[in-house]
């Protein structure tokens, strides 16, 4: 049995890190989209199985939160957004795709590098979900960075989160008000970021974020 | 030590007293007179401490960082610089209290009496911040009091804010002040690696390896250098010195370039262990540089205050002389003639500080009385105020080490450690020595040239403004001022023996040596340290032959010169006109012209110019003087310009877009990880 557990979680959670490569290249709004409702997804089975197999029931509150707010509110709102304002055929100039994946690679080798030395008198399933969730924080950082469209820098930073609850769905002790915090505070700047992206359409005609920066007075 | 430490607590409470009660007028007598009877007290102690023989005083003060408490400690040498420190204090605060009045009658009243910012409260902080680097014994504890220091100067710098050069000085000096500081910081880090503990007990007993050593001399030279004044770091010195109070100038450049030459001393000879023959030899060298350059430059100067700024360079140059000596020597297991240097150089430190404030005082007394710090303006003060001139006329012949001042013996003693040269067994050393005495005795000679200058101009002659000519001798509390300092002057230089016993405990302390080792008799009137050469200098035959010698010549020429004919020419060039300002006088510039034209016209590219008008035309000639700083040239310039290039390319960083701020972040993020990942191997 803890033989399984040990299996399912680790592939669990090495999907979420898949899910994270694919974001990095999908060039369309659309997809970009998909391909984050599947992250969300495997995290919520990640976060389920864990509760399952550790029989810890908060936990699974942490699944249902997931689901619902990342599976099923945020994807569903962006694709509005998306619609409404007609950028749903863009596609957008990302660095190529061989390049982004050395970049990925060598940042989930750095991850592994370093959490495994560091948490050495853990257990294996611990130091592997750390080694996994901080590769996802880099890499939707590396998203966010690489992105010049921002709606999927919104998804970037919606994906670093991800990473988080992977990373305090795996240490066992995370209390749940934190999670539950965690995900609130998510929501909330995934409104403020709704609104944002609203008024800079508005005011800009345009959600590319270089032909946004030539507004800024100062730049030269 | 609890006695000092309650000391200083009661000078922080005279600043906030005088803080409070800035507009009443028995303020600066509180303040004052609260500072001067401290400072007393605290020299007091000091004083028989050291004839007890310095025992260690030590106190605990449960402040500071957590688990780091203030370690105080209070040795023979802290006790030297005590006394030091805090005569310089006493006579500071009798002068600054006739000085403060002075400048409120002048200023009309209360409404600009504060004109000059607020000196009143900061006074007693600079005191107390001076006392409490000499009694901090560990690291934390003295870079704050360092600190402390440096920014309560630089506050009372700030003082004359309104003056048209403050600003750029004070800017310079808190620059400077925060370069020597990180040095410090740094030096002290160094030290503490190994351990881990600040304390100055533990680091004593963990001797650093020879690399680390070396690297605090080189930091500790920097940091303490810099605050001393060794050239070329001596930029900041000239600047602000001036700028301040005249009695804050005094206790600037005559007593904090002594709380430098305190850290020297504690780190090079107690906390760094055994030392090696190199460190004396590159502090020598730089005091020698520091030495000739410091009077060279004192004697292009025009400015009273500026050149005796620079004349505090010079000294300093003697006294790291002596140091380097002592180090030398130190290492070559030589200790008796090691604290002989040491001896000199504690004596010199005592009689710079005495003369420098006296000097300084003086030229404040110019300043009340005159309103000018320009030499060119002075002239025929003898005449004037007499009683200032004849103190400061003590000043002038002690600083230009003629016997039988004080100057002379701390010269006499530093002199003979350098004849002692031929016993060390390192050649270049032996000619470094020969090279370095030569320089000294070069820097000696001018600095009696250079006051000779200062002198002659500002006092005697005629008036060359009508300022001069009519001003008034200054009040009772200035001149006593003066005369406390003066009187040691010739104290000291007459019966400098039982000074030097006094500081041997210190002596003992860091060579474990004295001077007078060996020698069977040794009355008290009588200085015969145990050298190879065996010279003994006596203060009271000295006294007595000049005053006898004196008194034939005034004889002589009053029976020979007074009765005869007197020739007088006819016409003198205008020099007998009725122009008050008899500007056909010799100038300052034109009595140091021989010496700017020997040393000037290479070192500091100094060029006159001179405008002569066509004949027939009617407009007066024109003499202009111009001359660069190498110090400038070769080390601030450079700095400021890399500094500006470097502030240039960071400013950049400031109108990036947000996605490339994100970007770095990014990359220091994992630039920071890829740290942590290579170190956890």
């Amino acid at each position: 049995m803890s033989d399984l557990g040990y299996d399912a979680a680790h592939m669990l959670g090495a999907v979420v890190l898949l899910m994270s490569f694919a974001l990095l290249y999908q060039r369309r709004l659309f997809s970009l989209l998909n391909v984050f409702t599947m992250q969300a997804l495997a995290l919520t089975a990640t976060a389920a199985w864990q509760a399952y197999s550790h029989g810890e029931p908060h936990l699974y509150i942490t699944a249902l939160l997931t689901l619902v707010l990342k599976a099923i509110l945020i994807p569903v709102a962006l694709h509005r957004i998306v619609v409404k304002m007609k950028i749903h055929r863009t596609i957008e100039p990302a660095l190529g795709i061989g390049l982004t994946m050395v970049a990925g690679v060598s940042l989930v080798t750095l991850s592994i590098l370093l959490v495994l030395p560091v948490t050495a008198d853990a257990t294996a399933l611990t130091r592997e979900n750390l080694a996994l969730s901080l590769s996802v924080v880099l890499l939707g950082l590396l998203m966010m960075i690489s992105r010049r469209n921002a709606v999927s820098q919104v998804v970037g930073f919606m994906s670093i989160e991800n990473g988080l609850i992977l990373a305090a769905v795996g240490a066992a002790g995370m209390p749940l008000v934190v999670e539950m915090s965690v995900a609130f505070s998510v929501m909330v700047a995934f409104i403020i970021f709704g609104i944002f992206l609203f008024h800079i359409r508005e005011r800009f005609d345009t959600l590319d974020m270089q032909k946004i920066e030539s507004f800024r007075g100062e730049s030269d | 030590m609890g006695l000092v430490v309650s000391a200083i607590a009661f000078l922080f409470a005279v600043a906030v007293a005088g803080a409070a009660a800035r507009r009443l007028p028995q303020a600066s007598t509180v303040v004052y007179g609260g500072t001067a009877a401290t400072c007393a007290l605290i020299a007091l102690w000091a004083a028989l401490r050291l004839a007890e023989g310095g025992p260690d005083a030590t106190l605990v003060l449960p402040v500071g960082l957590p688990w780091v408490q203030a370690h105080l400690r209070a040795d023979a040498l802290s006790a030297v610089f005590l006394i030091v420190v805090n005569l310089g204090g006493i006579t500071a605060s009798l002068f600054g209290w006739g000085y403060e009045r002075a400048h409120h009658e002048s200023h009309g009243g209360d409404q600009d009496g504060h004109k000059e910012g607020p000196v009143l409260p900061l006074y007693p902080l600079f005191l107390a911040g001076m006392n409490m680097v000499l009694i901090a014994a560990d690291a934390f504890t003295f870079l704050l009091s360092w600190e402390f220091m440096s920014l309560a100067s630089w506050l009372l710098v700030l003082s004359t804010h309104r003056e048209p050069d403050t600003p750029k000085a004070a800017r310079l000096y808190l620059l400077m002040a925060s370069f020597g500081t990180a040095c410090l910081l740094l030096a002290f880090g160094v030290l503490a690696t190994a351990h881990g503990d600040y304390s100055f007990a533990a680091i004593r007993a963990h001797a650093p390896d020879a690399g680390a050593a070396a690297l605090v001399v080189v930091l500790i030279l920097l940091g303490a250098g810099s605050k001393a004044g060794l050239v070329p770091l001596h930029v900041w010195l000239p600047l602000a010195h001036p700028a301040a109070p005249s009695h804050v100038s005094a206790l600037m450049s005559g007593v904090m370039t002594k709380v430098a030459v305190y850290a020297m001393i504690r780190v090079l000879f107690d906390l760094l262990g055994e030392p090696e023959w190199w460190w004396g030899g590159v502090t020598m060298g730089f005091g020698a540089l520091t030495a000739v350059m410091g009077v060279l430059y004192a004697l292009m100067q025009d400015d009273v205050k500026r050149l005796l700024a620079y004349s505090t360079v010079e000294n300093i140059g003697a006294i790291a002389i002596a140091l380097g000596l002592a180090l030398v020597f130190k290492a070559a297991h030589t200790p008796v003639i090691a604290a002989l240097a040491l001896a000199a150089a504690l004596l010199h430190v005592v009689n710079h500080s005495l003369f420098k404030s006296l000097l300084f005082f003086a030229a404040g007394a110019m300043l009340t009385a005159t309103g000018s710090r320009d030499l060119n303006r002075l002239g025929g003060l003898i005449h004037r105020m007499p009683t200032t001139a004849v103190l400061a006329l003590i000043g002038a012949a002690a600083i230009s080490a003629l016997p039988p001042l004080n100057g002379f013996v701390g010269e006499w003693l530093l002199f003979q450690a350098i004849l002692n040269a031929p016993a060390l067994s390192e050649w270049s050393l032996k000619i470094e020595i020969a090279v370095v005495g030569a320089a000294l005795a070069l820097a000696t000679a001018l600095a009696g040239a250079c006051f000779v200058r200062l002198y002659g101009i500002a006092f005697l002659g005629r008036p060359r403004s009508r300022a001069a000519g009519e001003a008034v001798e200054v009040g009772r509390a200035m001149r006593l001022g003066m005369a406390v300092p003066a009187v040691l002057c010739v104290v000291l230089g007459v019966l400098p023996t039982p000074l030097i016993r006094l500081f041997e405990p210190a002596l003992r302390l860091l060579v474990e040596a004295g001077p007078f080792d060996g020698r069977s008799y040794q009355p008290w009137f009588w200085l015969a340290p145990t050298s190879a050469i065996g010279n003994s200098y006596n203060g009271l035959i000295m006294l007595v032959v000049i005053a006898l010698l004196s008194v034939v010549l005034v004889l002589g020429i009053h029976r020979k010169a007074s009765d005869r004919v007197r020739w007088s020419i006819p016409w003198g060039c205008g020099f007998d006109g009725p122009d008050p300002a008899a500007v056909t006088q010799y100038t300052a510039s034109s009595f140091g012209q021989p010496i700017r034209r020997a040393f000037g016209s290479t070192v500091f590219r100094a060029r006159d110019h001179v405008d002569m008008p066509a004949p027939g035309d009617t407009r007066p000639a024109r003499l202009s003087v111009t001359w660069t700083d190498p110090a400038w040239v070769v080390v601030v310039e450079p700095l400021a310009r890399a500094v500006g290039w470097l502030a240039e390319k960071a400013n950049r960083l400031q109108f990036l877009t947000i996605r490339r701020y994100l970007t770095l972040m990014f990359l220091a993020l994992v630039v920071l990880l890829v740290m942590v990942a290579v170190t956890q191997r």
